[in-house]
């Protein structure tokens, strides 16, 4: 077979998909609730994208820093601890200790993006195999790993996590690490769940029945037939967990038990201006402006998962 | 089956899971090195001084077996250990002290978060893409991605930093109160503040104590009934769908018996299985909530302790939460085979 011929078969067989794409979009820019859901998510990744433009992660000097997750303080002005309104050297005004608000935010949005990432990566795999597992085989194991996700799932998430944090603190581990990995390790069970309900209910499709007779071995039934008819859905949807992952993370920041001081973290900008509170609104750039940041990017994704948890559900997709 | 089997049964299931959650503590009590363990039994701060005497004493430095046991031991008795904080007070008494503040935010805040949750679900479906639909589904949303921190520190700086109308903690002024207590004209039947003020007849006391719990009410239901809402509208615009809808409005019956008869009713099963998960949000949300509005309740004690890594007091509250979400979880599937013959007998 030739290239083109290749290519060409390639795009037949890819037809239906782009179709079912297409379809998606159409009904994602039907809704004006799902498009401000887009619309909101755009501008959070094109800030992530943009930051070393918009906020070079340099210190006053321009020397690059060395974690460019931590807000630079410029050594020239005297230390003070109170916040100074937005000026064109700082946007966004300050916060204790001359921290420029605007490059906490700016830098804060890479910072949830990657957290959420990384949660969110962590949390379905675990999920995939376990739930795999769990629902493929089923028995002793299968019954061992749902009974784990229910132990798991007895505790309300925050305090568990909570406990974990300080437990693993308490072991040696730094606060922001120990957060990141509770929150993985109380995240999965969820996920896990959903997939092995899934599993099950394709396992008695009659195609997996007709490709076990046709000889296929149990990973390739796994990896071939499951995984994209069971899965993949499940996957697009939690991806849109994003924003309330990185709304958790920001409460436990609030509380102190997530990244430290000076961090460029929506949740720790907010924990430091609770000082500032109690003034009222003279200094409301210390909270409301991390707080709109957060609010907005769980907004964003929020919507956009309430519209394509409609428009991906076949039940309801072509009504 | 009977619904009695049906809570027998579940009953006998819920073991396995108290079983594991105190095993998972466990576990996670062991990732913690034997010296800051040891600090769970320290009553007096000179036992510092010699801590190997405290790890021998509890068989800290033992196989992991006996240690299990031995602690397992502690805890039946309630010895849940001492805390670092509030000069070494068993966990338990400092525990007991803050329980009435956050018990008094929860009998105001839960059927608030219900009615208003029920209320605004059914008339969002009932308006199916009309502007109440438009207003609540907008509404909802912003209450699930608004953090309640970030709502409380707002409330915060307009209603009492900037307007003046009430203050953070319980009371304006608890000096006073205490002052009375102490003289004998007032007395704590509940440590509820505005029951204990409406029982000795202080109405200044009942109406200060409602401004103080207005605010911290108003975020945790705003923030929890969002999910309800959302819940009962989709499971109304279900059962609005359903045939039977059609055929008791084809008899003749009225729109308004149809819906609030016929439909919600129906509707309401999906809506008694998440009030479980409500619980769960709520011991989140208060754990927030308390800790903006310095509310002195449970919630607020354990965020502190686990900023201060007080280990004693996040594990009694971790497994104090979850037996309290096993327990409820437990009461909403035995209301939902009360109400729904169909999971009983299946």
């Amino acid at each position: 077979m030739s290239t083109k011929q290749r290519f060409s078969e390639f795009k037949k067989r890819m037809q239906p998909t782009i179709k079912e794409i297409k379809f998606t979009m159409k009904k994602i820019l039907e809704s004006p609730l799902s498009l401000a859901g887009v619309a909101l998510v755009s501008f959070f990744i094109a800030i992530s994208l943009l930051a070393p433009i918009l906020a070079p992660p340099r210190d006053w000097k321009g020397y690059p820093l060395r974690d460019p997750f931590e807000i630079p303080r410029d050594p020239d002005e005297p230390y003070t601890t109170m916040p100074a309104p937005p000026t064109s050297k700082y946007p966004f005004g300050t916060t204790t200790g001359n921290l420029s608000i605007y490059y906490g935010c700016i830098w804060g949005t890479i910072y949830a993006f990657r957290l959420g990432l990384i949660v969110i990566a962590a949390v379905l795999t675990i999920g995939i195999l376990l739930g795999l597992i769990a629902g493929f085989y089923g028995g002793i194991i299968g019954e061992l790993i749902m009974r784990f996700t229910d132990i798991i799932l007895a505790f309300p998430g925050l305090i568990l996590t909570m406990a974990l944090i300080v437990a693993l603190n308490r072991a040696g581990w730094s606060n922001i690490d120990a957060a990141m990995l509770s929150i993985i390790l109380v995240g999965w069970p969820g996920y896990t769940r959903l997939i092995r309900g899934e599993v099950l209910k394709v396992k008695t499709e009659d195609y997996i029945e007709a490709a076990r007779a046709s000889g296929a071995s149990d990973l390739r039934i796994m990896v071939k037939h499951t995984l994209p008819n069971a899965i993949y859905p499940i996957v697009i949807v939690a991806s849109l967990d994003i924003g309330s992952i990185v709304l958790f993370a920001a409460a436990l920041s609030f509380l102190g038990l997530g990244a430290p001081p000076n961090y460029a973290d929506w949740g720790q900008l907010i924990n430091q201006a609770g000082d500032w509170v109690s003034y009222g609104l003279q200094y409301w750039w210390t909270f409301l402006l991390p707080g709109l940041f957060i609010t907005l990017f769980c907004l964003g994704w929020n919507l956009l998962g309430d519209a394509l948890r409609d428009i991906l559900d076949p039940l309801y997709r072509r009504k | 089956m009977g619904l009695q089997d049906y809570i027998i049964r579940r009953l006998i299931l819920m073991i396995p899971t108290i079983l594991g959650v105190v095993v998972l503590i466990f576990a996670v009590l062991q990732m913690i090195p034997p010296e800051s363990r040891a600090s769970l039994y320290i009553t007096d701060p000179k036992q510092f001084r010699n801590v190997g005497d405290v790890i021998k004493k509890y068989g800290l430095d033992q196989p992991v077996y006996v240690q299990f046991f031995a602690w397992l031991n502690q805890i039946l008795h309630g010895n849940f250990g001492s805390s670092q904080l509030g000069g070494h007070k068993p966990v338990l008494t400092s525990f007991i002290d803050r329980l009435p503040a956050t018990v008094e935010i929860v009998i105001y805040s839960a059927p608030l978060i219900v009615f208003f949750g029920i209320w605004l679900g059914t008339v969002s479906a009932v308006n199916r893409d009309k502007l109440p639909d438009h207003i609540t589904r907008v509404t909802s949303i912003l209450g699930t991605s608004l953090p309640s921190f970030f709502f409380g520190i707002i409330l915060i700086s307009i209603f009492v930093a900037q307007l003046k109308w009430t203050t953070l903690y319980r009371l304006s002024e608890q000096g006073k109160l205490l002052a009375d207590i102490s003289r004998g004209t007032f007395r704590l039947y509940t440590g509820l503040y505005t029951i204990d003020g409406l029982l000795n007849g202080n109405i200044p006391l009942f109406l200060d104590a409602l401004k103080h719990l207005a605010l911290p009410v108003l975020v945790l239901v705003f923030i929890q009934s969002a999910t309800m809402v959302r819940v009962t509208r989709s499971s109304m615009l279900e059962a609005l769908s359903r045939t039977y809808i059609v055929a008791a409005r084809a008899k003749g019956l009225s729109r308004k018996e149809v819906i609030y008869k016929h439909a919600r009713r129906n509707a309401l099963i999906p809506v008694v299985t998440i009030s479980g998960l409500l619980v769960g949000g709520m011991l989140t949300g208060l754990t927030i909530t308390e800790t903006v509005f310095n509310f002195g309740g449970i919630g607020q004690w354990a965020a502190q302790a686990a900023i201060q890594l007080d280990v004693s007091i996040v594990i009694f509250y971790a497994m104090f939460s979850a037996l309290i979400f096993v327990i409820s979880n437990l009461i909403v599937d035995i209301l939902y085979a009360y109400i729904d013959p169909r999971i009983r007998l299946g």
